[in-house]
């Protein structure tokens, strides 16, 4: 017995195995490419070809002018991982010139005696993209809009690095031993409240999200209700209003005062 | 004639040491979303536990099994010395450094993406590089049987393969191909990203490479257990094997429809069309056949040995089993685990009523039904059936390994029965943190709880196991004779071609893969802009 004879349709192993493996990819071809689109209405399809693309997943191109822009402005900062993580001195330097401007509020060390945020030590891309938002007008303030409106891309940038750059400054309020509240852990999975340090911090960071140690507990509360009420939507895809809008007062009040609390 | 019997003795001890370390990491999970705890605050510690736990469980455990029963097969079946011992040892080597290097990340929380990756969730690019090195690892062993069926045809022309050989060789086959979509996964999405190379990456075409892994790395842990059905169990309890080809049959079905049909994994993912999704169904239910083809077969051979022990009527021959015997306890345990995991098996992959299961407690209750406790209880009747072989020495405590055996297969059940269930109420798969006082979930806090129970005894037949396996190292010496597999009812002198070689089987193998997945991966990566930003997990605090 020799291998030629195996792969001769003669031999009844090699055509019945080959034959039975071909028809069966052959007619559960016709049957899921052709036959069950074409006997689905909704698809709406002209024709078998039509119903082949469908059903091979051959992308459909989004008829056009479907979408409907908001009546407001929304934040046009693309966030990614690596923004604004390189210190690049010069820039540290600009920005530190640039930031006297900032300190009537957020203090010559970028940290606030005014309930204003604390920006020392805050993400880059944090700072940058909110004074991004509020130059565009997806974050309205009546302090920061004007001093953001004549920023350049560049100023943003450095004046990001600087106060990156600076050291985080605890809160008079520093106690790290309070434990921390259940929503700041776990979350509440039924109101589908992810838990808040899965993206600001004792779990995981995840790019864009702001450090919240040592944050004023005032400011963090007005945030939370601004966002709650809608009067602040700058949150990319509205990542922090639908969470705020499913928070209790109480629930808020405690990650405000538990933070501040943090280093 | 086992001699590399260090060899083959390294590698199942490796495999039950991390599955000892693996099987506690689960018992803990069961506790740890459980009822029974009232309150835990690092959800962090469950993911990585599951990181941990899938990984040895999934990849590493019964990659070893494979490896070492299959050196003992080629040994034994081939009655010859294992050509390449060198670069078993350096497969083992692999599997081992492999092994550390990824779970070094994971211990310390930079890696916690579970054992299915789920990009574009990225971690700790070590761990995939040591998912590779085990994956390579198993790639010479790969290499090593095919060459030993090779070395061995080349002298014995026209001699029909011994069965456990052909099923070792069709694994290793399967294991092979299957390992390649994982691979191309890992080489060319996930390590590039975790390295920062790239930000994006395409999680949709990197679903459907773990897809092409996915379903067929369950027929590979199977077949150890399936060479045990045919080639020992017979043996052990004094019979016949029914039908070597039928063997030869099943083992060749899994290599050619096992792989091409992982899309069933897919059903609720956007990116493959429904028509692929279809096909790939129609193939799942075609690799039912196989297995109904060895119960069949397993059945008649356990008819055999009691007829020929006197048992006799329609039913009565059943009780004639040697129930005494632990490979007879391990093999039936096994079938009737099998029996529910296939009834469940068949909802998963039917398209509508997968949806009402899909990514519940339910999936994880099946699997852990078809290979925590079918697959597995096999492993220890290869175990205790190798042992005295290997070590020399006698191995004797059958109470203990009864008593093992039993509680494995109540534990099991006790453990996966809730699990489903809770799954069909609803309850999400792979959360650390269930709110039990929520009136919605608090209906499912007694089965949660029961689950969690049938993990302890779970826990204790491995120790129990464990302890079998130290008590025989230390045993008196005793001969125990060359190792055997079964010997068929009819063995022809002849075979066909067909049932005797691999090529016509690999063919289809590669051209169905072709048919069933050219299109939707040449698709996903002709079309731009379907990459999404990664999500580094455990980055910078
Ligand atoms: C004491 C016995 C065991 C217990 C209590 C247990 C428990 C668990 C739990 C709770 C999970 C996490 C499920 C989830 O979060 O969705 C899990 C995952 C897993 N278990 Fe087990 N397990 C046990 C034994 C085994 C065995 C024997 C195997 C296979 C040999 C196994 C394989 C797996 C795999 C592959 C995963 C990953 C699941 C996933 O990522 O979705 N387990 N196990
Ligand atoms: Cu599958």
């Amino acid at each position: 017995m020799s291998e030629d004879e195996l792969y001769s349709p003669r031999n009844p192993w090699f055509s019945i195995s080959v034959g039975v493996t071909a028809a069966i990819a052959v007619l559960s071809a016709i049957v899921g490419l052709i036959w069950l689109p074409l006997l689905q209405p909704d698809l709406k399809l002209s024709g078998i070809w039509d119903a082949i693309c469908s059903a091979a997943g051959v992308p459909n191109l989004p008829r056009p002018a479907a979408a409907v822009p908001p009546t407001f402005k929304t934040s046009n900062v693309v966030v990614t991982p690596e923004m604004l993580t390189r210190q690049d001195q010069v820039s540290i330097g600009r920005g530190a010139t640039l930031a006297q401007r900032c300190a009537i509020c957020h203090g010559p060390q970028g940290v606030s005696d005014a309930n204003s945020p604390n920006l020392a030590g805050q993400y880059a891309a944090v700072t940058y993209k909110e004074l991004n938002d509020f130059k565009t007008g997806a974050r309205v303030n009546v302090v920061m809009s004007p001093f953001a409106a004549n920023m350049t891309d560049q100023d943003m940038r450095d004046v990001a690095l600087y106060y990156a750059y600076l050291p985080r400054v605890p809160s008079s309020q520093l106690n790290p031993g309070l434990p921390p509240p259940a929503i700041v852990v776990t979350g509440a999975p039924l109101r589908n409240i992810p838990p808040c340090g899965s993206c600001h911090g004792e779990i995981d960071i995840k790019a864009g999200s702001p450090w919240l140690g040592g944050q004023s507990a005032v400011y963090i509360k007005a945030q939370l209700q601004a966002f709650a009420a809608g009067t602040r939507r700058n949150d990319i895809s509205e990542q922090m209003r639908n969470i705020a809008r499913q928070m209790t007062a109480e629930e808020i009040d405690q990650v405000a005062r538990y933070y501040e609390a943090q280093p | 004639m086992l001699i590399n019997k260090r060899l083959i003795l390294a590698h199942f001890w490796l495999a039950f040491i991390v599955f000892g370390a693996a099987l506690v990491l689960g018992a803990w999970q069961m506790f740890e979303r459980s009822p029974l705890n009232v309150w835990h605050l690092n959800p962090e510690f469950y993911y990585r536990s599951v990181t941990a736990h899938g990984t040895v469980m999934g990849y590493v455990f019964p990659t070893l099994i494979a490896m070492g029963f299959g050196y003992a097969i080629s040994e034994a079946a081939l009655e010859r010395p294992l050509v390449g011992r060198r670069w078993a040892w350096a497969g083992i080597a692999l599997v081992a450094i492999g092994s550390v290097v990824a779970m070094v990340p994971v211990s310390l929380g930079l890696a916690s993406v579970l054992y299915t990756f789920y990009p574009p969730m990225i971690g700790n690019v070590f761990y995939y590089i040591g998912v590779v090195l085990v994956v390579v690892g198993s790639w010479i062993w790969v290499a090593l049987m095919s060459i030993n069926l090779a070395v061995w045809k080349r002298d014995n022309r026209d001699k029909p393969v011994p069965l456990a050989m052909f099923a070792n060789v069709a694994g290793s086959y399967l294991w092979g191909w299957t390992a390649v979509g994982a691979a191309l996964e890992l080489i060319f999405q996930i390590i590039p990203t975790a390295l920062g190379l790239t930000t994006t990456i395409d999680a949709g075409l990197a679903r459907v490479f773990f897809s092409w892994t996915l379903h067929a790395i369950v027929y590979f842990w199977l077949i150890p257990t399936y060479i045990a059905y045919y080639t020992i169990f017979p043996r052990a309890i004094g019979g016949r094997l029914y039908s070597d080809a039928m063997g030869r049959v099943a083992f060749i079905m899994f290599v050619v429809v096992a792989m091409p049909i992982g899309v069933h994994h897919l059903f609720a993912d956007p990116q493959v069309g429904a028509g692929f999704k279809f096909m790939q169904s129609v193939f799942t239910g075609l690799v039912a056949l196989p297995t109904l083809l060895t119960v069949f077969t397993i059945c008649a051979s356990a008819e055999i040995a009691s007829r020929l022990r006197g048992g006799r009527g329609a039913f009565g021959w059943i009780r004639a089993l040697p129930w005494e015997n632990p490979i007879m306890v391990a093999t039936a345990l096994s079938l009737v685990m099998l029996g529910f995991g296939g009834a469940g098996g068949l909802i998963n992959m039917s398209y509508q009523l997968n949806t009402s299961i899909h990514n519940t407690q339910w999936v994880t209750g099946h699997f852990h039904l078809i290979f925590g406790g079918a697959i597995v209880i096999m492993y220890f009747a290869i175990a205790y059936d190798l042992w005295p072989h290997l070590t020399g020495r006698t191995l004797d405590s059958y109470g203990l390994m009864r008593t093992q055996l039993w509680l494995w297969f109540i534990g099991m059940i006790v453990t996966t029965f809730p699990w489903h269930y809770v799954g069909i109420l609803g309850m999400p798969r792979r959360m650390a943190f269930y709110d039990y006082a929520n009136p919605a979930i608090s209906p499912q806090a007694f089965s949660v709880t029961m689950s969690a129970f049938g993990g302890l005894i779970l826990l204790t037949s491995g120790i129990l196991f464990l302890i079998v396996l130290v008590r025989g190292q230390f045993a008196p010496r005793g001969e125990a004779g060359a190792y055997t597999f079964a010997i068929p009812l009819h063995m022809p002198a002849r075979l066909p071609v067909a049932l005797n070689s691999f090529g016509l089987w690999l063919a289809l193998m590669i051209g169905l893969t072709v048919v069933n997945y050219g299109y939707p991966i040449g698709q996903l990566m002709a079309v731009r802009n379907t990459s999404v930003p990664a999500v580094y997990v455990g980055a910078s605090r």
